[in-house]
């Protein structure tokens, strides 16, 4: 058994099945007797641990070991387990096997202003939260002023947090998460809520953290906020452990796996989320005259088939490169009047929608997109690592460029100009 | 700022795993529930300064509301129905009978929703989940210390007159929450299951008050069933808290016998349910 010295977190054969039934609620009494009636005359006695299609196992048999101080990455993609993982490490669910222990006390960022009651005041919410997150009421009164100080909200402290604005409320919750100072802290893609002022906070509230020897778990699906951010890593796949290193390599490896998702046919995978009115079937990236080679500083052209033309549809594309970092955003919401929409009048069959590019301007290298459709604002479709593509060398209004220095990225059109001075000038200089 | 406390050396360590059922686990979460008796206060105070905050009347409500009741109940049953030898006993001996059931109705009411409620909590928190149809208890005790208060000041001037046998109402009072605080841990899990059950509880609710000599006295019931009729607890705690303020009825051992071990039944069979859900409680709310 490893010590609390070493370790911050030990997860062993740890398992968690949902059974489908559950997830989405039996709403009527009618439907349980019906199950446990079958359940009584037919099914007794099958091995609980057999998968059966309602059930679905969104962790199996994952082993690891976190040690202390480390800051651990937790990739994969939706449905992999991510979230399941957290939920059980901050114990608000339990698992159906095996076991996760570990040493210290877990906090959680996950969301904010937990326990909060939106008709007590501020400083009643910040005891009543800090005593749901698992603090003494003696330390709540320790770490009274400092909580307060942090949120910024002294003034509004007597105030129902009702009459708070959003800004505000996440800000005196996360002061009392923060506060709590826990051993273990996990990290959602939270940090992406709040403003800028506010995100620099928090991310500069868990370097410190973990400068101290906290443990942090951050689960994101920016891969470049992951490998900057932290020094191990930790890939799920469809609940299964994958890869666990140096986050390098996890990363590495994660994306090796999109890829070789990307293989199969678009339209076939399952690896997706929206409401699925309408959806991709094929993602391609051509280059100049519909070839399948792309150069920097050519025409491109980005194809996108989709299930059912209908009218609002709106596409985005984001093109990350092999760490993981975006690289560029394209969102057909941002409408210019030269786009050219569906004909009205021309039934609602597949069609294809496309963004057409003069010139591209990424650098040499290889790229990823996620693909992502939206109704009326509402999610359709999301799918990550749709395709993958290489660039090829090329030139930019008659610049080569080359990937050079080994970043991928763009480039953006320029021109240099080297000029001698006039002589007077050239004088006045050298005096 | 922050973290630059000191830490201990040695962190406490946890393990999150199926809990065993039976005892183990049972002792286990038991120790746990002890263990946040804070949490518990933090949740009660909650309940009570909300509940406060929000009315105009306050306490005020606890008040009135049996006190209206009785009213009604002595107009219909007491002189229309002839259930009652004169209007002032009979009014009496409705409202102390109101005492208990109002801290019962009321509980059971809250505890029963009170998952689905705060399901935010249950999902974004750990902490034992029992705490929350727990809680609810507070602000029902809280308004029966109000409506008791009143129920004195009534004694004080009626007659017959206070007996030191009134000693014997915490016992009475204990029964009535141990039968609500039962019934409401099977409720607030069975609502997690099924969203059913809230339309059910008021209906189950009313049942229960016409099985209880609220409204008439338990001495109508057939002289054989009594020890039947007491299987209903509250049949018990309502004759015993008019025991112990107005002197009758008088209590027959084996009918209390009977109402205790079913509330203890249901108690413990209560929040043994509630533990043995406790722990998907987060996946299916």
């Amino acid at each position: 058994m490893p010590t609390s010295s070493e370790l911050a977190v030990v997860a062993t054969n740890l398992g968690k099945r949902y059974r489908l039934g559950e997830s989405i609620r039996h709403d009527v009494a009618r439907d349980w007797l019906a199950d446990t009636t079958a359940r009584l005359l037919g099914r007794r006695g099958r091995a609980s641990a057999r998968s059966s299609p309602s059930e679905l196992w969104a962790l199996r048999g994952v082993d690891f070991e976190i040690e202390r101080g480390d800051v651990v990455g937790v990739i994969g993609r939706n449905g992999a387990g991510k979230s399941t993982l957290l939920k059980i490490l901050t114990r608000v669910t339990r698992p159906t096997t095996g076991s996760l222990s570990g040493w210290g006390r877990v906090g959680s960022l996950l969301e904010l202003g937990t326990g909060f009651h939106p008709e007590l005041t501020g400083r009643e919410n910040v005891f009543l939260s800090g005593a749901v997150l698992g603090m003494r009421r003696a330390e709540i009164v320790r770490k009274f002023d400092r909580i307060v100080e942090f949120s910024g909200i002294e003034h509004m402290l007597d105030t129902p947090v009702k009459r708070y604005s959003s800004g505000m409320y996440v800000r005196l919750g996360f002061s009392v998460a923060a506060h709590l100072e826990p051993d273990i802290l996990v990290l959602d893609e939270v940090l992406a809520v709040g403003d800028a002022p506010f995100q620099g906070r928090c991310l500069e509230l868990v370097r410190r953290l973990s400068h101290d020897g906290t443990t942090v778990l951050l689960v994101s699906h920016n891969l470049g906020t992951v490998t900057s951010f932290c020094r191990s890593g930790l890939l799920l796949e469809e609940g299964r452990l994958a890869a666990q290193g140096p986050v390098e390599d996890v990363v590495r490896t994660y994306v090796r796996s999109l890829e070789a998702a990307a293989g199969r046919a678009l339209g076939e995978r399952d690896d997706r989320s929206g409401e699925g009115l309408v959806s991709v079937t094929c993602a391609r990236v051509l280059g100049a005259e519909g070839s399948g080679s792309l150069e920097t500083g050519e025409p491109a052209r980005f194809d996108f088939e989709v299930t059912r033309c209908l009218p609002g549809l709106q596409c985005s594309f984001t093109v990350y490169d092999m760490t993981g970092a975006a690289v560029t955003y394209f969102d057909s919401g941002e409408a210019s009047p030269l786009d050219v929409p569906f004909e009205p009048g021309t039934g609602s069959g597949p069609g294809t929608v496309s963004c057409e590019l003069d010139e591209l301007l990424l650098l040499p290298g290889r790229y990823r997109l996620n693909v992502a459709l939206y109704l009326e604002g509402e999610l359709q479709d999301h799918v990550e690592a749709a395709t993958f593509f290489s660039v090829a060398q090329g030139a930019i209004r008659g610049r080569p460029v080359s990937s050079g220095s080994g970043h991928a990225g763009i480039q953006i059109p320029h021109l240099w100009k080297f000029e001698h001075l006039p002589a007077r000038q050239r004088n006045a200089s050298v005096r | 700022m922050i973290g630059a406390a000191t830490r201990e050396p040695e962190l406490k360590p946890f393990v999150v795993e199926t809990r065993r059922p039976g005892i183990r686990g049972s002792a286990e979460r038991l120790r746990e529930v002890v263990d946040s008796r804070e949490l518990l206060a933090f949740l009660a105070w909650r309940d009570l300064t909300v509940r406060y905050k929000q009315s105009t009347v306050g306490v005020l409500w606890a008040v009135l509301q049996p006190l209206l009741l009785a009213a009604a109940f002595t107009l219909f049953f007491g002189r229309l129905a002839g259930l009652g030898a004169d209007d002032v006993s009979y009014a009496l001996a409705t409202f102390v009978a109101l005492l208990p059931w109002q801290l019962v109705a009321f509980g059971v009411f809250s505890a029963s929703g009170s998952v689905v409620r705060g399901q935010d909590l249950v999902t974004r928190a750990y902490f034992p989940r029992i705490l929350i149809p727990l809680a609810p208890f507070a602000v029902a005790l809280v308004d029966f210390c109000a409506a008791f208060a009143v129920a004195l000041l009534w004694l004080a001037v009626a007659s017959p007159s206070l007996t030191p046998a009134i000693a014997w109402v915490p016992v009475f009072l204990l029964l009535a929450l141990v039968t609500a605080v039962g019934v409401g841990c099977w409720l607030a899990a069975l609502n997690v299951r099924f969203r059913d059950v809230q339309v059910a509880v008021p209906l189950l609710v009313q049942l229960w008050f016409f099985c209880t000599p609220i409204a008439y006295p338990s001495s109508i019931v057939p002289e054989q069933w009594r020890v039947a009729y007491a299987m209903n607890p509250m049949v018990t705690a309502v004759d015993g808290f008019r025991a112990a303020l107005i002197g009758s009825p008088q209590l027959e051992l084996p009918a209390v016998a009977v109402s205790i071990a079913v509330a203890v039944a249901v108690m413990l069979t209560g929040i043994a349910f509630f533990w043995r859900t406790e722990d998907t409680i987060a996946d299916v709310v």
